[in-house]
């Protein structure tokens, strides 16, 4: 079963995700900070990490930059959530190591099918 | 031939007259006679010898006497009567020819006289009509001024040099305002006839519009150009500029431009207010994504799992109704800040991403001594930016890295990218972290001496922006990225071609200048002065005299600015001589608690920029500021006119060349004398008289009066 990491502070979108990954057979995990994703990425080891950028202690990018920069993460697929729409942010999420970057509010099949072809399950 | 050498020939003509007929008669009769004969001769002469020789002799003073008187009745008098015609002629109409001298001499005098009458009445009836003519131009040139004068904006009209050619009240307050240190004293001398504009505004900004409405032009679009810059103490102007057209000679030939107006705004104090709107609505749109998108999130999975439990199901209700309730509250907040702030938008202007790197390629070399290179340059990519604190955001981040990691030089990238801009910051060196970068992101933004209330990051979010930091690896460097939104010009479609006719209260003759870096062989009448006088203590600068007030005023385009004056009385830190003070009528308590030397000579040296010095016996007053020389650093390394040696050129047979006699001379009334400023008028007037009379002796250019002044006898007495 493919691992997923729920990285948001806002617990009205993580209850959200964490059902609908569950509800497609996924094995979860939540952290609600910068520091606790890393955390959790070490010992959850997940496939792919759903990672807001808007977070206390450490940003969504400051995580990503972490964790591109760790050798054993390499297979490590990460999928940006983000309330900032902008082009410009997009570019630097893409820039830094993010596999795919969306937007909030997203449609919550679209990001199914995003997750299950970044796993290969598509 | 001069009068005196002339004279001198007929003294020695008169010598041989009265000699020579007796010396040949005697030697032809001594040749003719016999030994008994000459020796009955010599006795005979030899007794009587003293007597001849006293009576010759007595003849000879006689003779040179009267021929001494006629010379300088006729000769001598003929020439003064000559350069009193001639200054008849030209500088002082009202002059008459003295009736001194001989009968003959006086009948001419007076015939001269009676010809200048017949002159002046014919002259009047001429000048009647001219006036009249003239006063139709002035009362056009009058209502232009007026209009502009009342104009709420600050207006500057300037020929392609950036000579300035125009300029309004508003303008000189909203300048004068910027100006700080020395060119402060004596009421800022930044703005001023026939000064350059670039010593207020940035050079390149100016070309950069000028080649915008160029092609503007071209391509038959209404020609005007916006920018946005800063002033010294961080003060942003907004600038528009729109061009003065030449008229067009032929029919269908492109109007070509021979000067801009620009009009200028002050938006510093605007910027608050915009910002805290640009943070509403920034608020209002990002802030409701992440509601909405719980919202979505949830109702999605509601109706996509409508089997799901009751608990889980009145969790998401809850979500949603959570978050609806806080995006109200949001909405609201919003709402109010908005009311609150200016209508006006962020001043976000279309620059070409080329200039911002050269500005802070400048500025980087500039201040932090940090040379720069550029790599790969897309020079036709334009961004929407604030052009200040973008160019202020790369010299923090040069300046921090130079602090933290000493490159040896920073190099940029500008790359295009569709709808994105890549602006970059490379330099060599170590990794650095994310962490450092994340800490300069949230500091204010400073670099050498400069601060702004913003940070980094506030910058670039107001630019709707990007920035981070990358790292080569293969290149063993790093750099940082900016990306900024691409900004696409709005299309326009052409405008009716405008009429080419000539604008009608457009009427300077400034319009022609062509630059004035001081040409020696340039004509009189063209260049731009400073005449100067000064007020001492003394008159001896090498025994500790000082200088005690400076008063200026310049002369443009043949005409003596008053308006444009320097006046500025100085503190000689030493008591004044009280045998001094009824000579300049400045007291003690006058001088105490003004600026002293060091601070005035400066501004002095600022105003007097460009442009060559005159003043009346100008070898006194340039002693006293060549004596501050090592002081102040401040170096007067202009050409330097002195109105007292070109009277002496003028004027070689008159007695006086004093400020006084010479404006009597040239039939100049002055109101008031013998203070600085009015001095340096008196003087400046007298020189304006002078060009003329110059030319009629062969001097035209600047190189030429320096010569002829040289020459002078009165250059010969030196302080």
């Amino acid at each position: 079963m493919k691992k997923i990491l729920i990285v948001d502070d806002e617990p009205n979108i993580v209850i959200s995700l964490e059902f609908l990954m569950k509800k497609e057979g996924f094995e979860v995990a939540v952290a609600a900070d910068g520091d606790e994703a890393l955390s959790r990425a070490a010992a959850f080891s997940p496939d792919l990490i759903l990672l807001d950028v808007m977070m206390p202690k450490k940003s969504g990018f400051e995580v990503c930059e972490a964790l591109r920069a760790d050798p054993a993460q390499a297979a490590l697929k990460i999928v940006m959530l983000t309330a900032k729409g902008r082009d410009t942010e997009v570019a630097r999420g893409l820039a830094i190591g993010a596999d795919a970057y969306v937007t909030k509010p997203f449609s919550t099949k679209d990001l199914v099918v995003r997750v299950k072809e970044l796993l290969g399950l598509a | 031939m001069k009068a005196k050498a002339r004279f001198l020939i007929a003294v020695v003509v008169l010598g041989l007259l009265m000699t020579g007929p007796f010396i040949v008669t005697s030697f032809l009769v001594w040749v003719d006679m016999k030994e008994g004969e000459r020796l009955m001769l010599t006795e005979l002469l030899l007794s009587r010898l003293p007597l001849g020789t006293t009576m010759t002799l007595f003849g000879f003073t006689i003779g040179c006497f009267v021929l001494h008187k006629l010379f300088k009745q006729y000769v001598e008098g003929l020439l003064g009567m000559g350069e009193q015609l001639r200054l008849m002629l030209g500088a002082n109409r009202n002059f008459r020819v003295k009736q001194e001298g001989p009968p003959e001499v006086q009948q001419l005098a007076q015939a001269a006289n009676d010809l200048a009458a017949q002159r002046d009445a014919l002259m009047s009836d001429v000048e009647a009509q001219i006036a009249e003519a003239k006063a139709s131009v002035e009362e056009e040139k009058n209502r232009l001024a007026a209009l502009m004068s009342e104009l709420a904006q600050a207006v500057v009209v300037c020929n392609l040099d950036g000579r300035i050619l125009l300029y309004n009240n508003r303008a000189k307050l909203q300048f004068k305002a910027l100006s700080q240190g020395p060119t402060s004293v004596a009421g800022g001398a930044l703005i001023g006839l026939g000064r350059s504009i670039f010593s207020i505004l940035e050079k390149n900004q100016i070309e950069h519009s000028r080649e915008v409405i160029r092609q503007r032009l071209a391509a038959g679009k209404t020609p005007i150009a916006n920018f946005i810059t800063t002033a010294r103490g961080g003060q942003l102007l907004r600038i528009q500029m729109v061009p003065v057209l030449a008229a067009a000679g032929e029919e269908g030939q492109e109007a070509a431009m021979s000067g801009y107006v620009l009009t200028v705004e002050n938006i510093t104090r605007s910027l608050e207010e915009e910002s805290r709107r640009d943070q509403a609505l920034h608020d209002l749109t990002e802030g409701s994504r992440a509601a909405l998108g719980s919202i979505r999130a949830a109702v999605a999975n509601l109706i996509d799992y409508p089997d799901m439990d009751v608990e889980l199901r009145e969790r998401f209700v809850k979500v949603v109704d959570d978050e609806a309730s806080r995006m109200s509250r949001k909405l609201d907040q919003t709402m109010h800040d908005f009311a609150d702030s200016m209508k006006s938008r962020w001043p976000l202007e279309d620059v070409l991403a080329i200039d911002i790197v050269a500005a802070a390629q400048r500025r980087i070399e500039d201040r932090l001594h940090l040379p720069t290179k550029t790599e790969e340059i897309d020079d036709t990519l334009w961004i929407k930016a604030d052009s200040f604190s973008l160019v202020f955001a790369l010299v923090f981040l040069a300046s921090r890295l130079q602090d933290h990691y000493a490159p040896r030089e920073l190099r940029f990238r500008i790359i295009n990218d569709g709808k994105l801009a890549y602006l970059d910051l490379i330099w060599a060196g170590p990794a650095m972290s994310s962490e450092t970068f994340y800490t300069w992101e949230g500091e204010s933004l400073q670099a050498h001496g400069e601060t702004s209330s913003l940070t980094l990051r506030e910058v670039i979010d107001r630019h709707g922006g990007e920035i981070w930091y990358q790292r080569e690896k293969a290149a063993h460097r790093a750099f940082f990225r900016f990306v900024l939104p691409v900004a696409t010009p709005t299309a326009e479609l052409p405008e009716e071609r405008r009429s080419t006719g000539r604008p009608e209260y457009y009427d300077f003759d400034l319009f022609n200048f062509e630059d004035q870096t001081i040409d020696l062989d340039r004509k009189l009448s063209e260049l731009v002065y400073t005449v100067f006088d000064t007020e001492t203590t003394g008159l001896e600068p090498s025994n500790g005299d000082e200088i005690i007030q400076i008063g200026a005023a310049r002369i443009v385009n043949n005409r003596l600015l008053k308006q444009e004056t320097f006046n500025q009385l100085v503190d000689p830190e030493r008591p004044l001589r009280p045998e001094s003070i009824p000579i300049h009528g400045i007291t003690e308590d006058m001088v105490r608690g003004q600026p002293n030397i060091d601070i005035v000579l400066p501004a002095f040296h600022a105003f007097c920029e460009d442009t060559v010095l005159i003043a009346h016996n100008a070898a006194f007053d340039m002693r006293f500021l060549q004596l501050k020389e090592e002081r102040t650093g401040i170096r007067f390394t202009q050409p330097v006119l002195d109105t007292l040696l070109l009277s002496a050129v003028i004027h070689p047979n008159q007695e006086s060349h004093k400020l006084d006699v010479i404006l009597e001379r040239l039939g100049i009334v002055i109101d008031a004398r013998h203070n600085a400023l009015e001095d340096a008028i008196a003087t400046g007037e007298v020189f304006l008289k002078m060009v003329p009379l110059l030319e009629e002796k062969g001097i035209v250019t600047i190189r030429q009066a320096l010569e002829a002044a040289e020459k002078t006898y009165f250059a010969r007495v030196k302080y």
